[in-house]
Formats: structure tokens, sequence, C-alpha cells
């Protein structure tokens, strides 16, 4: 087993337009990787754990950049680095949630090279999978998380199927409160995903956490103006303060009018393999004052119905009062 | 006494380099003609390498060579081989192959095929030592005395004895390999009115050093010059010497700078023959370039401990008796740190009777070894909750407990209960109390919503300080001094503290020193390995002698020149004079000038008998060149230098999410004099930092289902980052000499730490209501689960848990 750390041999395709990065995708297809800020590829490829024949850089095309206001709110280049999210005045102003948890993302020197695209498309982080075993995700037919004796603190405690990762993105929480549409385009047009079901589990596909294909490029996120200036509330626990993956996190957005909630969303990131919507709390807090007694109302709602594994059914305590918290703000 | 230099801040020469980036590691140094090493490991936690087909690799265009096991001289087992065929945890390198670039060296790789036997593994020391369980070696999974000496033999437990101390409770009549005691124990509890009896398990860590433990070799002329990252200079040369098979004259050791060590990089590690014995064979200089990955495997960590402890306390408060049980992890390498454990016990609370009895088991995990305080620190952080709960049976507050049975002059310490040198604990306590405000942080409200605040208290122990080295100060005929010093540069820069002292001792001018250091060609002095605090009190101590050894030799010079005794003649402004008459002297530079002159001890042409070889060939490299002081220390010690710290915490934790904020730290040193503050603040501050990361954070995580680790990474085995510590973090020293050292200055390296870790795990107790948790580190799901009465998994003593 070599401890590898060198970039294997690769060809390195650098186009400079969106559709000539297009035409590389669909040339390559499955022998190809798409590369932005590199946070989640050079693991894959320096351990060689992932061995595709090309890889197409995307850091060049310009157009995959920036932050624009648009008639239905704004739109944000895929290549849009995390830092520049967290100090766009735009989403400062009126997204503040998108903000709070791209905030949060791992280091400041992640998020300097980090791209939005690249934090909601990345891989799930299960350490097993991680390890290159041959695990369902990797196209083996066994989960070494989910038995009595596998170390899933940090695992899934809804939503397993077969697989029992979760999704480590931080802003996919948030952009799915926010109900935010995915723009993926590729040589035979373009497509626009709500956010909520851009993310897949394994019950859906089992190697994928998105719905991207090869072909495709996640070109922008757009987000629209429901719940611009809404009222936000963004918790990441995790081990570390920064430089760490969620334990559970939790975005919420809220509309209030006359001392009542009159619509919210209520989303939980890292207790299963995509954003989960708390339903349950949602309809509970609707119509209801933002207050202690309602928090307490909540119960175990948010939690309701999860299976945990050995080592993590810390994460249904910790939902649960984060979804109360996140209703007090 | 009133120093020049001791007490006072400088800027230590190097610092500069580490911040612009001009610092040189053993990484950053390339010779023509360099090719690259690159390991192939063990992907089984245990196994034997049946057959290794590397023809596939070597036929590849530039690769240039293979080094194997059977490459090298056999390895001691068990032990921490440079190459194997034996397999004993995940990671464990098997072979070097070397090509002209590291990309092809790691294509090679590929092309080799191995043929690995699988053995069975056991990644806790507990299911090892249970009737029936696996050995990490085939002869066993335990080191004993036999006829023979020392070697592996399997140790097994009655199931009802592990099960006893799974569940916290005495195992009874089992087999221990480390066992000592004094006092009369069963007297001693019989006056108790209260004792407390819990079980522990502390988590082993990797070390994670910074810079990983590249070497590059090369072989010149018979002589091997070896660029390497290790904590020490000097005791390096004669065990590295040793292992690549050359006399100590033959080896040129080249260390400048080291990016963190933690007691991993004390010495020669095996792995440094990889590059060594392959650049002798293709006659290239090799460069082993280690990746962040290897360093995890082959960079050593903590042992991790599971015991149990019954404590007793007299009703004045004084602790009468402590009995203490460890089983260590002791990795493929099977090194254990109980008996340390036991005795930091035996110093910081001076029982007047105690037992322990402990064992350490290999495991199929990586190789242990000395970290930070090993034994001492977790044993602190893991106790002091107990402790808490011990004092507040008895309704005598937590700090007035620690005093009450805190080291004095009269203190005892460890197994043979032997003397220290002094200490000061009491008024360490003190300043702590006065400065922390432990009074008023005790009766603050405590519970605001979710947020309950925590107060804790921690001491920590480790003995700070050796004799008997030797140094060299070197007065040239340019009128500079040159204080050559053995001292590594391994992060804390006491190469420069300690060389301070000789320029205490010449009363020269700070800026007209040049510090002479990383390279054993240029002449340095026999020195003690950078391990175990002690560098400050020994090297003061070896920079004085050598000073005293100069200061002699420049009056001889200048009463054979002038006339009169050296008892006429006083040192200032880098002249000697004589007293009577200032103007009637020499400066240093002529001094230096008549030494070369003069020759025999005064140039180093003739040196002392009883100093090392090592430094005996250093004297060799440098006569001639200035008047040589040089020495080895003979002073008087008696008794043992101890490194003491008290660390204060005020923590805010949050019931919701198991997070809590460091709101306050306080860390006191009692460390003799000060002889660098900066440089003690930094380490009492980075040794607090990585302390609250032993609270709080890391740990090793093993899956027992196929021995692999689940946290290799540094983003995984998580050091606590700049934001889980204290934004300001608070520090002080009670600064009186020891009377056993001229300069009075002790260590204080790896109590900085343990007395951080041991105060957060007291004020996490303190903040639950006196919940123990027993074990570190504690992490936000075990204070979830507390706080939902979760059923908690790791009751059962399991060292790996995730």
């Amino acid at each position: 087993m070599p401890s590898h750390d060198v970039m294997p041999d690769i060809e390195l395709y650098q186009p400079v337009q969106v559709e000539d990065a297009l035409a590389l995708a669909t040339r390559l297809a499955d022998r190809g990787w798409l590369l932005g800020g590199g946070q989640d590829t050079y693991g894959w490829l320096k351990d060689r754990t992932k061995v595709p024949e090309a890889m197409i850089d995307l850091n060049g095309i310009e157009s995959l950049r920036g932050i624009r206001e648009t008639a239905d709110g704004v739109e944000i280049g895929a290549l849009t680095t995390l830092t520049e999210l967290v100090n766009n005045p735009l989403i400062k102003e009126r997204y503040s949630l998108l903000a709070s948890a791209a905030e949060r993302v791992a280091s400041p020197q992640i998020r300097n090279v980090g791209t939005v695209a690249g934090n909601v498309a990345q891989d799930v982080r299960c350490w097993y999978y991680r390890r290159g075993l041959s695990c369902y995700r990797a196209g083996g037919n066994l989960c070494y998380a989910d038995t009595p004796e596998g170390m899933n603190r940090e695992h899934a405690i809804f939503g397993a199927s077969r697989c029992v990762a979760v999704t480590p993105s931080d802003t996919a929480p948030a952009l799915v409160a926010l109900e935010a549409s995915m723009v993926i385009r590729s040589e035979s047009g373009e497509r626009v995903v709500a956010a909520e079901d851009f993310f897949i589990g394994p019950n859906v596909d089992i190697q994928n956490t998105t719905v991207l294909r090869p072909g495709e490029i996640l070109t922008s996120v757009r987000l629209p103006t429901t719940w611009a200036n809404a009222t936000f509330y963004f918790e990441k626990v995790a081990d570390r303060n920064a430089w760490d993956f969620a334990l559970v996190s939790i975005a919420a957005v809220m509309r209030e009018s006359g001392g009542v909630i009159q619509d919210a969303r209520f989303v939980a990131g890292a207790v299963q393999c995509t954003p989960r919507r708390l339903l349950d709390v949602e309809s509970a807090v609707r119509g209801q004052p933002r207050t202690e007694a309602t928090a307490q109302s909540l119960g175990t709602l948010a939690s309701q119905g999860a299976q945990p594994l050995n080592h993590n059914g810390f994460k249904l305590h910790l939902v649960d009062s984060l979804a109360k918290r996140a209703l007090l703000g | 006494m009133t120093f020049m230099y001791i007490g006072k801040n400088f800027t230590p020469p190097d610092v500069q380099g580490k911040i612009t980036g001009q610092a040189r590691y053993a990484e950053d140094f390339r010779k023509e003609g360099m090719v690259f090493a690159r390991l192939l490991t063990s992907p089984v936690p245990s196994g034997m390498v049946r057959n290794i087909d590397a023809s596939e690799a070597l036929r590849m265009d530039g690769v240039v060579g293979i080094l194997t096991a059977d490459d090298l001289p056999a390895a001691p087992r068990p032990g921490v081989p440079a190459l194997t065929n034996e397999l004993t945890y995940v990671g464990q390198p098997i072979l070097a192959l070397v090509a002209i670039s590291e990309q092809i060296a790691e294509n090679a790789l590929e092309r080799i095929k191995l043929d690995i036997e699988r053995r069975p593994f056991v990644v806790d020391p507990l299911v090892s030592l249970a009737a029936g369980g696996p050995d990490a070696y085939p002869e066993g999974n335990v080191m004993a005395r036999t006829a023979d000496g020392m070697a592996l033999k399997s140790l097994k437990w009655a199931p009802q004895s592990v099960e006893a101390f799974r569940n916290g409770r005495d195992p009874g009549d089992v087999e221990f390999t480390t066992e000592w005691s004094y006092g009369d124990l069963d007297a001693a509890f019989a006056e108790c009115s209260v004792i407390v009896e819990e079980p522990f398990v502390t988590a082993g860590y990797p070390h994670h050093s910074l810079e990983p433990r590249t070497c590059m070799s090369y072989w010149e002329n018979g002589r091997c010059y070896f660029h390497g990252s290790l904590q020490s200079q000097s005791a390096a040369n004669a065990p590295l010497a040793r292992m690549l098979g050359i006399e100590l004259k033959d080896l040129c050791f080249i260390n400048e700078t080291t990016g963190g060590g933690f007691g991993s990089k004390i010495g020669p590690y095996p792995f440094m023959a990889i590059s060594g014995y392959l650049s002798r064979n293709l006659n290239r200089p090799v460069q082993v370039r280690i990746t962040r990955e290897e360093e995890f495997f082959i960079g050593s960590a903590r042992s991790g401990m599971q015991g149990w402890i019954k404590a007793g306390l007299k009703p004045d408060g004084k602790v009468a008796a402590v009995d203490v049980i460890i089983v260590n992890d002791g990795g493929s390498s099977g090194s254990g740190s109980g008996s340390s454990s036991a005795g930091a016990i035996s110093v910081v609370y001076q029982p007047t009777a105690m037992r322990f009895r402990g064992v350490s088991v290999f495991t199929n995990t990586t190789p242990r070894g000395a970290q930070r305080g090993p034994g001492q620190n977790e044993m602190h952080a893991v106790l002091a909750p107990i402790m808490d709960k011990a004092a507040n049976q008895l309704g005598i507050d937590r700090l007035a407990f620690r005093r009450l049975n805190a080291p004095d002059n009269n203190a005892k310490v460890e197994a043979n209960q032997g003397p220290v040198t002094s200490a000061y604990m009491r008024e360490a306590i003190d300043m702590g109390s006065l400065l922390f405000d432990w009074p008023a942080k005790i009766s603050q409200p405590r519970r605001n919503g979710s947020k309950v605040i925590g107060v804790g208290v921690g001491m920590a122990y480790h003995g700070a300080g050796n004799n008997g080295f030797d140094g060299i100060v070197r007065i040239g005929p340019d009128g500079k001094i040159y204080l050559h010093t053995g001292v590594g540069n391994l992060g804390t820069y006491s190469y420069a503290g300690t060389v301070r002292a000789a320029a205490e001792v010449l009363q020269c001018r700070w800026e007209n020193c040049e510090i002479v250091r990383g390279n054993s060609d240029l002449g340095l002095p026999h020195s003690s390995g950078q391990g175990g605090s002690n560098t400050i009190f020994t090297h003061t101590r070896s920079n004085y002698v050598a000073a005293m050894d100069a200061v002699g030799k420049l009056k001889e010079i200048a009463a054979a020149e002038l006339g009169g005794t050296v008892d006429d003649y006083s040192i200032g402004e880098e002249r000697v004079f004589k007293t009577a008459t200032p103007t009637e002297g020499l400066t240093y530079a002529e001094a230096a000038q008549r030494a070369i002159t003069l020759g025999g001890r005064y140039s180093g042409a003739e040196y002392p008998d009883d100093i090392n070889e090592l430094t005996a060939l250093a004297v060799q490299r440098i006569a001639g060149s200035g008047l040589i002081g040089v020495a080895k220390d003979n002073l008087e010690k008696n008794g043992t230098a101890p490194g003491l710290a008290i660390g204060f915490a005020e923590i805010e934790l949050d019931l919701d999410t198991g997070k809590y904020d460091i709101r306050d730290y306080l860390g006191v040193a009692e460390c003799g004099t000060v002889v660098h503050p900066k440089g003690l603040s930094h380490g009492m501050n980075g040794g607090g930092t990585w302390g609250m990361g032993m609270a709080g954070f890391e740990r090793h995580v093993y899956d027992p289902q196929n021995g692999l680790p689940a946290n290799i990474g540094l983003y995984q085995s998580k050091p606590p980052t700049i934001l889980d510590v204290p934004v300001v973090m608070r520090n002080a020293a009670v600064n009186i000499a020891d009377p056993q050292t001229p300069i009075g200055a002790r260590g204080i390296g790896e109590p900085a730490m343990g007395c951080a870790a041991a105060a957060v795990m007291s004020a996490i107790a303190d903040a639950l209501g006196g919940h123990l948790f027993n074990r570190t580190p504690v992490t936000p799901d075990m204070i979830i689960d507390h706080v939902a009465q979760n059923t908690y998994n790791n009751k059962s003593l399991k060292i790996n848990t995730f």
C-alpha cells in the first residue's frame, strides 16, 4: 500500500470557454474529472483512490465566476470562492444565511480556493470510503460503517440505504432552505434543478451524491427573492470550530407576520446523505410565535424516524436542540 | 542574583528565517545527482510478506534501486524496524524504491506485487489480554522478564478479570509485567475517610509533527553527510553512526531546523537507516521524503491507557493512599508509559503509600513512543476530575486540597521516593489563585439558559533536568564569542536560551555572540537529547561550566603575560584585567590570539579527559581557532529536578450542543529561574493549547473489524485550531531559583501541556455537576449523550471509539 501524495500522470485540459469545457466533458465522460478549487479533487487523485485519465481544469473560465443580481434574485457563478461568497455585499445583505454557512466551511485557506460548486458537489467524507475500501458506494457489496463495531459516529441517522455516509457540505442546507436552484449545462443544453432535488441519496444512486452526470457541469447557483432578507438561522456543530465537518448543522429561514411564523424551511445537514428538510418541524412552527413554548413544543420532532447507528445516537438530541435554537434565533 | 541576560527577552537568531521561509528543513536540501525514495507500506494490520516481485518496477525507466528488510541489518524484534517483512500494523514500511524523480518512484510502486500471508490482529489491549484473544505477535502480546532477558510472551487474564476491569473494578489476581509500591497501602487506606474508586481510559494519538521526518544523505570519502529532522543535535550522532555502522568521526549530522517532534524525534529513529543505506549502496544522494500519511504511521504516537484507580483521603484532606492499575496500548512497539503515569501521581499528590501495577500490551496499531509528558500528562488529565470528586466528598475546596498536598522542597518522587532539587508548588498555587481569582470564579452564577459555567484546576509534573553533559565556548581572535551548542532546534529555542548562560558568565555583549549549531562538523559538544523537559536545566549548566573554563583560561593567560595570579584578575566589557588596575589587561581578542599561540589546553590542542568522545572530536575540529572553553558538567545534583505547573480554566459549556468555550485560561509554571520570559510564555501557551487538544479533541481511532485507522490526516486527528482555544491565554511563573544549578532554571515543556489538559477536564466535570467521563478526550457527543441520558457506549473501557 503506497502512501501516495504525488499527482498521478493525467491529461490536463484548461479550457477558457464553457462550451469547450462542455465538449471536453462530453468527450471524456467517465474518464474525465472536473477541477474547480481542488479541495476535494486533490485528495482523491493524490491518494490514487480515484484514477481518472484526464482533468478538465475549469479555473480559466471567467464566466463561471462572480455574483450577479438578476431580475429574480442573485446568480452565483460556480467558481465563486467561498471567501467571495462570505464577503459579497449582496449575499451579506439579502442572504446572510448563505454567507454564515460559507463562513463555517473548513478554514480561511480552504475557503480562499474552495468554490461554491465544489462545496455542494464534493463527495461524502465517510472515512472507509475515502480510504479506498470496496464499499457499496465504491462499487463493492458491503458497508463497513453500518456494523455493530463500525466507527460511525459521524454517519447518518436518516435515509440509510446500504450506504450511511452523510452530506458534508455546509452550504448545501442553506441553499436548500433558500430554495436555490442549480443551473446545469451540457452540450445538449441547460437544465435547472431545485437544490432540494439536486442532492440525491443512496436509495437513488449509491455512487453519486448529486444529479450531475458525465458531460454535465454545474455552472451557477440561483437564489430567488423568495427568502431574501427573511429571518435566518445557521448553526454548525463540529468537534472543532475550524477545519472540520459538521456533526450536525441546521439552516433555517422564516417569514414572520403578526407575531407568528407565516412560513419556514428548516434544513439539517450531516444527518443523512442529503440535506434533510425537517418537514414536521416546519409544519409545527407555521402559525406559531417564535417563543420558548413553541420551541419546547417541537420536542423530538426533528429526530423523529431517525435510526441511529452504534456511535451516533447523540445526533438525535443534537438535531432536536438545533431545531429549537433555530426557531428562537 | 542580577543577570545580564537570564530572565530577559531576546530574539533567537533563527526566528526570522522561520517567518520568512528562509529556514531550511531536511526536505529543503538538494545535492547534485540526488534520487528519490518512496515507501511501500503494509496494507494489513498483521501478516508476513512471503514474496516481493519488484521486477516490473525495476525495469521502468528512471528506477535506480530498491531496499528491503533483507538489505538491512537484522532489527531486534519486537521493535520498530526500518523495513520489515513481518507486518504488525497498517502503514508499516516494507520497502523503499528509488528513482530519479518522485513521480517515477510513485508510479513504480504500483507495479510491485506483494504476496502477504495474513495473521490475526488486535487493536484493543483488553481484547488481547482476554483469554483466547489474539496476540499482536505470534509469540505473544507483552514483553516479560525471562531467564534469558526480556522476551515476548502471551499474557492472558481470566474472563471474569477482564470483565471486572472493563466494568471499572479491580481485576483481582491477575499478572502484570511492571509493579512497584512504597509505604503500607492497607494501613494508609485504613486512615482514610474518603475513598474514590474509578476506571479511566485515555486515548493514544499521533504526534503529527508538522515537518514529516524526511531524510537526505550522501557519502563522500567514506563519510556520511546526513540531513535529518530530529529534536536533538549532538545526541543523534552516536546512535546514528551505530545505525550506519560507521565511526563517530565519519558522520556529519546536519539539522538546522526541525518542524516539531514532541518526543517522536528525540533520537534517531530506525527509518533514518533507509536513506543512509540507500545512498551508500547507490553512491548517490538519496532523499526519503515522508508524506503526511506516512508520518501518521511511522511518526509515533502516545500510548493509550485503560486503567483503574483507588485513592484515599484522610480527614484532614491529605492523600494517604493511591492504588493504580494501568493497561497501556503499546501499539506495535509495545511502548507504554504506565509507570510514569503512576509516578506523576506520587509527585503531584504526595501520597504516603502507593502501589502501581501495569502491563503494556502490544496491539497491531502504529508504534508508540514518548509524546510530551508521556504517561504523566494523560494521567493528570483524567485524574483531575477524580481528585475533584474526592475533595468534594470531603467538603474541601478543590484548590485548597491541591495546595495541602502540593510538593515542596521535602517532596518525594516516584517509586524510589527520592528527593527533589527544589519544589515551590504551593507558591505556584497561591500565585495562580490570585491571578485567576479562584474564589470569585467558583462563586459566580453558573447557569444561563443552555449554558453552564465550569471552573477547573489541574496540576502537572515531569522530571526536568539532567546533568553530566559537555559545553564548549570559543573566543575567537576576532573578539567574537562563539557559543557552540549541541542542543537541537526543535522549536522551543532552548538552544538559544541555554547558551545565554555562557554569555552571562563571560559578561560579553549578546550581539557579539554567535551561536554555532546545526551541523556536527562545526564542532558541537555532546549534549542531552532534547526531550523530557531537561534542556534548560541541563544545558544552562553545561554552558556555565564551559564558560567558567574559558574565564579561568582568560585569567591564566592574563596573569602569565601581565603578572600576578589569576585571583588578581576580573573580566568585564570583553576584557580580562587586573582588578586593582583595570587599565592593565587584555581584550578577549588579544587573549584568544595568545591562546592560539600558547596552544595546549588554551587552544583546544588538549582537552579534559572526562569529556565525551563527540566533544573531543568537536574540540579537535576547532582547535587552534581561538581560546577554547570546554568542560563536562560535574556540578553537584542531588535529586530529581522537577518541572511543575498548575492550570486554571473557566469554560462555558452548552448543554444543547456539547460544545464548550474556554473563556479563561491561566497556566503557572514552577520551573525555577525564568531564562527567557517570552520563550516560557510561548511554551506555556503552546503546551496549554495541546493540553486543550488532549482534553477535547485528539485520539486514535482504529476499526476493530479490519485494523484500519480512521483518522490519518491532520484534519481528521483534530488538533485544536486557533478558534478552539482562548483568544488570550495567560501565564505566569513563580521564578524562584533552584539551588542546585548555578542559573537556577529547570524545564517546564511537558507540564505546560498536562496542567491545561487537567484544568479543562476538571472544568468540564465541574460544569456537569461533578459528572465523571473518566476518559480523554471528552467530545461533544459524549457530553450530549450524558445530558440526554443516552446509554453511553464507551463505558466498557473501549480504547477506540469514534
